[in-house]
């Protein structure tokens, strides 16, 4: 085994020490009939080398030229300071802060990334991070339920402008609790139906999730949203891209008072695509709230000789104290991510941050007026947007991906397997990394489709 | 200083900006933000001496002994690290054409395969994010499987009153009921309070093995039987898989789902509390409920198995299948590991384990077990020190990060008094164990001569012993211009 520093010799020493023969005596307490030989499928152990050398053929195959999908997971340029930093290994290799006086850096950090994320949602206080975007939401709506305590209801409004997956997600983790979730449609317009929301009205329900922008990639009215929920009773959810709140209204300012929960998916704060992960979840929400927020929270506090310091603090809401009663199950937070994002914004600032979102949008606008020239598809909804547009073709998007797949190019996300009243749309989203030269390159690839 | 108190209006780093304008004028104005947030504005320089000094504040395995008990945290190999940032990988996004995933759906297919393989299941999911997520996923499985076969009464959900602190939560986050289960001094599970709370209404147990204490559970395969018996399951809690990887599985014991811990077991590095990776292995039974998406193989084609493949699947429990980075790092570590790699894992991670405790017995302190084996950890209960000398476990903890070993794992499980949970893990050296006893048993000639020093520890890190309560009292958690 390549990481093991005994040597027989100190095996022996300690096997003598502990009153052993061998190290099999110290399972003596297996029955044999359970005990195996080996595990199969397994070969020879490799060397870094070799290891590197087999990962480096498989990693090549997945190289693209240039990618156009967002759909959740979005590509931006990371200084190289953000990783060169978060890697050092006294954060990569620490662990959950459970000795605060030993965890000063990761706690801290926690506590800088609590407050940049509310300073961004402008929200009162937020988590020290969940696992990723959709399960924040789950989380999100199970607080909401928790904060109303009306036991006869558990109805949630989910629009389908929504993330599909994050919906995926949501009803696998509140349907044990009995959560009805609520479909709400969109309109023409991409947006939420007002006129779905109207019908809507006569029932009760605890909240309504609001996404900005929505998956789509259009912006909703959030004023009228919010305001609307309050005045029917219900909390208001945001769902929301951080980086887009350096330009788009946060949702504590929302309507007249400002959405109760905040929460969203923070990959787009200097983490890589990934693969998929890991990415980190944000939570934030009004202040009276706070008891019933889930996951770890950093707080300040003083040591001994009255200095700052800081330490995980309500406990009390937690697994590991209340067990079956606590607000959640959840133990790990992303840290690791949550020191990226934190990095990442102190580097930009909220100019550069707004700079990065505003270079998004100009470019997506960039392709949208290209694309009016363009006949072989069309702009399928002419509505206020973020960094994301809906193409429709006239073929199936499949062919239309895997023709520019072959180019490496990634087209987009295909809209018609989870919305088939979007047929032949893909969702596109053109960031910050695209020059002129690669969407001239796009729109020709796109063209000969 | 926080970043904030070393802010300056209008400083912003030049480097990460271009001279370009920053508005746009086609966004309602009533959808734009009026006033910026309150982000710090800093150079790049400032941002790089910040967190670096921040980081040097920390106790890492990097830097660290750090013997936490059922955390597991051995090393992290750098090299497992670099070979997954390749920027293949790293650059791919999740929802890539097929024709550019086939090499990270290959090595994700095949840790499917490997993980099934190591537990001796039928087949495994990579999707959960985190023990938790895991055992969130096992239980709904199982709540799955009961409903599917009509057995609606089946509300409660059994665990040992030692259990991990999420097994209870995540039982309950389910819609379950709870039920404890006492265990026998001797630290196995107590077969008579089993067979009274097992019935008709029984979904399930949820068991680690080792337990909690780090110790074997001698009667699982009793134990599994019995649950069968009225009609339940068993969820196994991976957290402890150091301890027999290799050597045992937890299929072959009786189980018929379970996570793994890739942050513990296949050495992912933890990252100050997170990510983490749970993928969920299952038995033939339990299989066709596992959440979506995973990864099979058709004509020599990796393809992604949906909800469409899966009727039964639970659903998604994440928008992309995984924590993929971790994925691949357990992926390359088993590779690295190889065949006998595997099992000499638990081997060194047992005989660490039993060094350290028969060398704290023989310097004097307490076994909560004594009569037992350790497994990858055990527990030593500091009782007797706590009466002596009013010296107690949380004093003891911070008198040894004063000498740079992390604490050990303290006040749990909650059923030992005054415990200590020690596990050194494989990669730590016989020099740095025998460090560790050396200074336990300075401790203890401490705690008999000058006490104080334990209690008023520690003295050497960058703050003194910080005040909880009044941290969750004056509740300060997002900082708002001042302190």
């Amino acid at each position: 085994m390549p990481f093991i520093p005994h040597t027989q010799a100190e095996v022996a020493a300690m096997l003598e020490s502990i009153g052993a023969t061998s190290c099999e005596e110290l399972f003596q307490e297996i029955p044999d009939a359970l005990k195996i030989k080996g595990i199969d499928g397994l070969g020879p152990g490799l060397t870094e080398m070799q290891a590197w050398r087999l990962m480096q053929t498989l990693a090549a195959q997945d190289q693209s030229k240039l990618n156009f999908i967002g759909a959740g997971c979005y590509e931006h340029y990371i200084p190289a300071a953000v990783w060169e930093l978060a890697t050092r290994g006294e954060f990569l290799t620490a662990y959950t802060p459970y000795q605060p006086e030993a965890s000063q850096g990761t706690l801290q950090v926690l506590y800088e990334y609590q407050s940049m994320l509310a300073a961004l949602t402008a929200m009162d206080v937020a988590n020290a991070s969940l696992y990723e975007g959709a399960t924040a939401l789950s989380e999100a709506i199970l607080m909401a339920i928790r904060c109303t305590k009306r036991a006869s209801n558990k109805r949630i409004l989910l629009p389908k402008s929504v993330h599909p997956f994050y919906r995926q997600v949501v009803k696998t983790m509140t349907s044990p609790q009995a959560v009805e979730l609520i479909e709400v449609e969109f309109d023409h317009n991409g947006q939420i139906s007002k006129q779905k929301l109207d019908e809507l009205a006569k029932q009760e329900f605890i909240a309504l999730v609001i996404p900005q922008p929505n998956f789509l990639g259009i912006l909703e009215d959030v004023d009228f949203l919010c305001d609307w929920a309050h005045q029917n009773g219900a909390l208001v959810i945001a769902t929301v891209n951080p980086l887009a709140m350096a330009l788009l209204k946060p949702p504590g300012e929302w309507g007249t008072n400002g959405a109760d929960f905040a929460c969203g998916e923070g990959q787009s704060l200097g983490v890589p695509l990934a693969s998929g992960g890991p990415y980190i979840g944000f939570l934030c929400c009004k202040r009276e709230y706070i008891r019933q927020l889930p996951g770890r929270i950093a707080g300040v506090t003083t040591d001994l000789d009255g200095k700052r310091g800081f330490v995980l603090t309500l406990q009390a809401r937690e697994q590991h104290i209340r067990r079956a009663k606590a607000t959640s199950n959840i133990c790990t937070n992303e840290s690791l991510l949550a020191t990226v994002n934190t990095i990442y914004l102190a580097l930009m600032g909220a100019k550069g941050l707004k700079q990065v979102a505003v270079q998004c949008h100009n470019n997506t606008s960039y392709l949208k007026e290209a694309l009016r020239t363009m006949s072989k598809f069309r702009l399928k909804f002419d509505s206020p947007f973020f960094h994301e547009l809906v193409l429709e073709f006239q073929k199936p998007v499949a062919e239309v991906l895997e023709h520019l797949a072959q180019q490496k190019i990634q087209g987009g996300f295909d809209l018609s397997i989870y919305y088939p009243e979007l047929g032949n749309c893909v969702l596109c989203c053109v960031t910050e990394t695209k020059s002129k030269q690669d969407l001239e390159q796009f729109i020709q690839a796109l063209e000969k489709c | 200083m926080l970043i904030f108190e070393k802010s300056v209006a209008n400083r912003y780093p030049k480097s990460q900006m271009s001279a370009e304008d920053i508005d746009c004028s086609d966004i309602p104005n009533k959808l734009l933000r009026k006033t910026p947030p309150k982000l710090p504005e800093v150079s790049e320089l400032q941002v790089i001496r910040h967190y670096s000094r921040l980081s040097q504040k920390n106790f890492s395995i990097d830097t660290n002994f750090y013997p936490l008990g059922s955390c597991t945290m051995k090393y992290n190999p750098r090299g497992v690290h670099k070979i997954a940032s390749l920027p293949g990988f790293l650059n791919r996004h999740p929802f890539s054409h097929l024709q550019q995933s086939q090499g990270f759906m290959q090595c994700a297919f095949e840790l499917q395969n490997v993980l099934a393989h190591i537990t001796g299941m039928n087949k495994v999911s990579l999707c959960p994010l985190a023990g938790a997520h895991g055992e969130f996923v096992g239980i709904a499985m199982i709540r799955a499987y009961h409903q599917a076969h009509g057995d609606l009464q089946r509300t409660e959900i059994l665990v040992p009153d030692n259990a991990h602190g999420t097994n209870p939560a995540s039982a309950s986050m389910c819609g379950f009921k709870v039920r404890e289960i006492a265990t026998n001094p001797d630290g196995d599970i107590n077969l008579d309070e089993l067979r009274a709370a097992l019935g008709s209404q029984t979904a399930g147990l949820m068991l680690t093995n080792p337990s909690t204490l780090g110790i074997y559970e001698r009667n699982v395969q009793q134990i599994a039987d019995l649950v069968h018996s009225v009609g339940g399951l068993l969820y196994y809690d991976g957290a402890n898989l150091n301890a027999i990887i290799g050597r045992v599985r937890p299929g072959d014991m009786g189980f018929d789902v379970m996570h793994l811990n890739l942050h513990k077991t296949f050495a992912t590095p933890h990252g100050g509390g997170g990510p983490g990776g749970g993928p969920v292995a299952a038995n033939a039974s339990l299989a066709p409920y596992l959440p979506v998406p995973m990864v099979s193989l058709v004509d020599g084609q990796y393809k992604w198995l949906t909800e469409l493949d899966c009727p039964n699947t639970i659903g998604r429990i994440t928008t992309c299948m995984g924590n993929a980075g971790v994925l691949l790092r357990a992926y390359i570590y088993i590779l690295m590991l190889g065949q006998e790699g595997v099992r000499r894992v638990s081997e060194i991670a047992v005989l660490n384990a039993n060094y350290l405790m028969r060398n704290l017995v023989k310097i004097g302190y307490t076994l909560a077990y004594p009569s037992r084996m350790a497994t990858h950890e055990f527990i030593i209960t500091l009782s007797k020190q706590y009466k002596q000398f009013s010296v107690n476990a949380l004093d003891f903890a911070k008198r040894i990060i004063d000498e740079g070993v992390h604490a050990p794992t303290i006040y749990f499980p909650l059923t030992v008094p005054e415990c200590w949970l020690i596990e050194p893990t494989e990669t730590e050296s016989k020099q740095e164990l025998d460090n560790f006893l050396r200074l336990m048993q300075e401790f203890l000639h401490e705690a008999a001569t000058n006490p104080e020093r334990l209690k008023e520890a520690p003295l050497n890190l960058p703050v003194k012993r910080l005040d909880e309560v009044k941290a969750a009292k004056d509740i300060n958690v997002v900082w708002s211009g001042s302190m």
